[in-house]
């Protein structure tokens, strides 16, 4: 009931059902208004149509008594307005524009065509020797608040996470920080959602959200050998 | 040869010049010519981008197989079709037919004049957008092809050739949308001047009919957007071509910037085309309602709110573009905001059919059918303009589903309905009903198969501009792919529908019967002069005095049901 682009997508992280709850109130209330409108709409078509003998009617319009059909509608529609301003900006503030501490810190580049992914290492720090660098698979672990680092390289891409709910434009020249916290262990599918070039359709990537135990294997498949991490420079600070 | 025609241009009409076949109809300073050539141009182009716009379906319902008609689309010239899909059906189809088209031949003749007041302006407007036609289409020939960055031409993706691999195509397709622009300035002043000045003696700015306000309010707001994309245009081609770097991030330009620029403007150019076709569906609800329009004055004020606010939303299009988040809030109010001028107006349109004497015409199919679908694109426009819901919506096909509701009903809809309805007085003959008909029916079943389940595509993630849903394993799902082969079948069902409106246009032009001066029994000044309405549009000796406003059906001091506005009292 409130949570239906569910029945097509699932919800991984902790904004998507507040995302899901913004898009099912405005579903339940302009599909009402939508409703009402056409079959109004289509009644007086049908009522009204030409019959032999039957004059039409001289309605100006212009008085109160006749105004009142457009404007008690109206302010029902303002009011409907203020519900959903106040449940998008409510979700808008929790999702975008507050930020809450995370725990840990990835980075997401994009570029023509492909993503990396930088995750923090087993010390949990980003920008360390012992950073986790991958090609077009984003691992993260559930019951874990990250931030996100968006970089792009070239052209502005856009971060786009379906099972999260979540978009965001990446723009060169800028790092743009944001938030999610997974939920649900599974893989999903990573878009680019923004035209970048004739490799637009050629940027998936794979977000495996494991759980704790999961995620730590992961990390302890990818240590470098010994000689390798000695020697990796910590990336320069943005 | 010139001087007869030219120094008493179109102001002459009792004083008749035999003029070439060239003259007559490609350098013709008479308005009715212009709007034909706008509207002909016009749907020429809605042909291209409709061929466009079969291949890109195809290519998304069968990936990698060979098109009919067209061949391989691979991910380079998918992006071209779709960039020039969307930039043709808005500036080179919408734009001409609705404004172009509809003002040059409505406005004198609903006003009662002899032509537009700088007739030669209005010439090297329509002079300059065929040259616009000319740099678009040549741009398909150039080596690397035509621009694949999105008709929003956001950069750096449009500064770089080495980005976008087109690099004479994007200059040509900047430079193209340029041009239209600058024919379309010279048309907007032609519009505001004539309904300013050109009013038949009487005629009240109260007694001007809505589809002449709808017009010269668009073109105001046309006139007031486009100055910034215009700076916008020129910046962007001096980034292609010159070095400069306005939008450039490694050289401390901003991106962002364009964004700002085009939607300042993309966002004012919705109601630039919606308008004039809420005003063509007035004029034809009223005629076959048989109804006076209910509360002419509060459709006028909702324009205006509408056109005042429609400055103030722009920035809906970037809540996850990289802008402020605070920022965010604002727009949210402001585009929710404006949905109470667009409802109250279609509230209107509803009420107005209270109390009338309906008749199903063609013309009356059309109209009555753009209200219908133009709630859909309304209601759905509320998901996105609420910046909550848009996180995740933003560039899905819900977006594509929502402005596809509001644009079709307003182009191509709203289109048929004012062809159909002044068809007799443009062309002199009357258009078949039965296969008018046939055709609504059909469009009209089509065009909702095509676009309602886009909106669950875009509820379950199908991310825009994607040339192959292949590579995406959630998305690449048979219920999935079940629905997008099945808005393209319908595509084609609608594609194949047109013939009928092709032929039953051409046939009716040269074949159908002949059109007496007032078919539909209409109140406006047009349906009082000949049709087709002579060069000069009246006698010079009988131009039309007007008394009384453009929608007296029903009154009852009359015993017929309709009250011209020409006729004394």
């Amino acid at each position: 009931m409130f949570n239906l682009p569910e029945i097509w997508v699932p919800a991984a992280s902790t904004s998507a059902s507040d995302i899901d709850f913004v898009y099912s109130l405005i579903f339940w209330i302009v599909g009402f208004w939508l409703l009402l409108s056409e079959a109004v709409f289509f009644w007086l078509i049908f009522r009204f149509r030409r019959r032999d003998g039957v004059r039409t009617q001289y309605i100006t319009g212009e008085l109160k008594s006749e105004k009142k059909w457009i404007t008690y509608p109206h302010l029902l529609v303002l009011v409907c307005d203020v519900f959903i301003v106040v449940a998008a900006v409510r979700v808008w503030y929790d999702v975008k524009q507050a930020l809450p501490p995370a725990e840990q810190t990835v980075r997401l580049v994009a570029q023509q065509w492909a993503w990396s992914f930088v995750h923090p290492g087993p010390d949990a720090e980003l920008d360390t020797a012992d950073d986790i660098k991958t090609v077009d698979e984003l691992h993260l672990r559930t019951g874990t608040r990250y931030h996100f680092k968006l970089e792009a390289r070239d052209v502005l891409h856009s971060f786009s996470v379906p099972a999260f709910r979540l978009k965001q434009d990446a723009i060169p020249g800028r790092v743009i920080t944001g938030w999610f916290e997974p939920t649900k262990p599974g893989t999903y599918d990573i878009q680019c959602a923004e035209i970048c070039g004739i490799g637009h359709a050629l940027m998936p990537a794979r977000l495996v959200v494991e759980t704790p135990e999961q995620h730590a294997a992961w990390m302890a498949s990818q240590a470098p050998p010994v000689s390798l991490a000695a020697h990796a420079a910590p990336r320069a600070q943005e | 040869m010139a001087t007869a025609t030219e120094v008493h241009g179109a102001h002459a009409p009792g004083h008749h010049v035999e003029e070439s076949w060239v003259r007559h109809y490609l350098f013709s300073t008479d308005h009715k010519i212009i709007a034909m050539q706008y509207m002909f141009s016009g749907i020429f182009m809605a042909v291209i981008a409709g061929f466009f716009a079969y291949a890109f379906r195809m290519q998304i319902a069968f990936p990698n197989a060979d098109v009919p008609f067209f061949g391989l689309v691979s991910p380079g010239v998918y992006n071209a079709l779709i960039t020039n899909h969307g930039a043709i059906m808005i500036f080179w189809f919408a734009m001409p037919v609705l404004l172009a088209a509809f003002g040059n031949y409505l406005i004198p003749l609903m006003l009662g004049a002899d032509d537009m007041v700088f007739p030669r302006l209005n010439r090297l407007s329509y002079q300059v957008f065929f040259v616009s036609i000319v740099v678009l289409l040549a741009s398909f020939f150039v080596p690397g092809g035509a621009f694949g960055g999105a008709w929003t031409m956001y950069p750096p993706l449009s500064a770089k050739g080495a980005y976008s691999l087109t690099p004479l195509g994007s200059t040509l397709f900047v430079s193209a949308v340029g041009l239209e622009f600058v024919a379309f300035l010279m048309g907007g002043i032609n519009f505001i001047t004539t309904a300013m000045n050109s009013r038949a003696p009487g005629m009240k700015l109260y007694d001007v009919p809505l589809v002449i306000w709808m017009i010269v309010i668009a073109s105001v707001l046309f006139m007031a957007s486009v100055g910034p994309l215009i700076a916008g245009a020129v910046m962007l081609v001096f980034d292609q071509q010159v070095g400069t770097a306005f939008f450039d991030p490694d050289r401390g330009g901003d991106p962002i910037l364009w964004q700002h620029l085009f939607w300042f403007f993309g966002h004012p150019e919705v109601y630039v085309v919606l308008l004039p076709t809420l005003g063509i569906v007035a004029e034809v609800i009223t005629t076959f309602a048989r109804k006076k329009m209910f509360a002419y004055r509060t459709v006028l004020y909702t324009v205006f709110g509408t056109g005042v606010l429609s400055f103030t939303v722009w920035a809906h299009h970037q809540f996850v573009a990289g802008i402020d988040p605070r920022m965010a809030n604002i727009f949210t109010i402001t585009t929710l905001l404006i949905s109470v001028p667009i409802a109250e107006m279609l509230f209107v349109y509803i009420a107005t059919l209270y109390g009338g004497s309906i008749t199903l015409s063609v013309p009356m199919l059309w109209a009555l059918s753009f209200i219908g679908t133009f709630l859909v694109g309304g209601v759905t426009g509320i998901f996105l303009g609420a910046s909550g819901s848009d996180i995740y919506l933003h560039d899905t096909y819900f977006v594509l589903a929502h402005f596809h509701y509001t644009f079709f009903p307003i182009a191509i809809i709203g289109g048929f309905a004012g062809i159909t309805y002044w068809f007799p007085k443009m062309f002199g003959r009357m258009m078949n009903e039965t296969l008018g008909k046939v055709h609504f029916w059909i469009s009209i079943v089509a065009l909702n198969c095509i676009w309602m389940p886009l909106f669950v595509l875009g509820t379950a993630g199908d991310h825009r501009r994607i040339y192959n849903y292949s590579h995406f394993p959630d998305l690449w799902r048979p219920e999935l792919h079940n629905i997008r082969v099945f808005a393209t079948v319908a595509t084609v069902v609608f594609f194949l529908a047109q013939i009928l409106f092709f032929y039953n246009f051409f046939r009716s032009m040269f074949r159908g019967p002949h059109a007496e001066k007032n078919p539909w029994r209409a109140n406006t000044l047009e349906w009082t002069t000949e049709s087709p309405p002579p060069h000069g549009n009246w006698p010079p000796d009988a131009m039309p005095s007007v008394y009384r406003g453009p929608y007296e059906y029903g009154h009852p001091d009359r015993k017929d049901d309709f009250w011209p506005q020409n006729v004394p009292a």
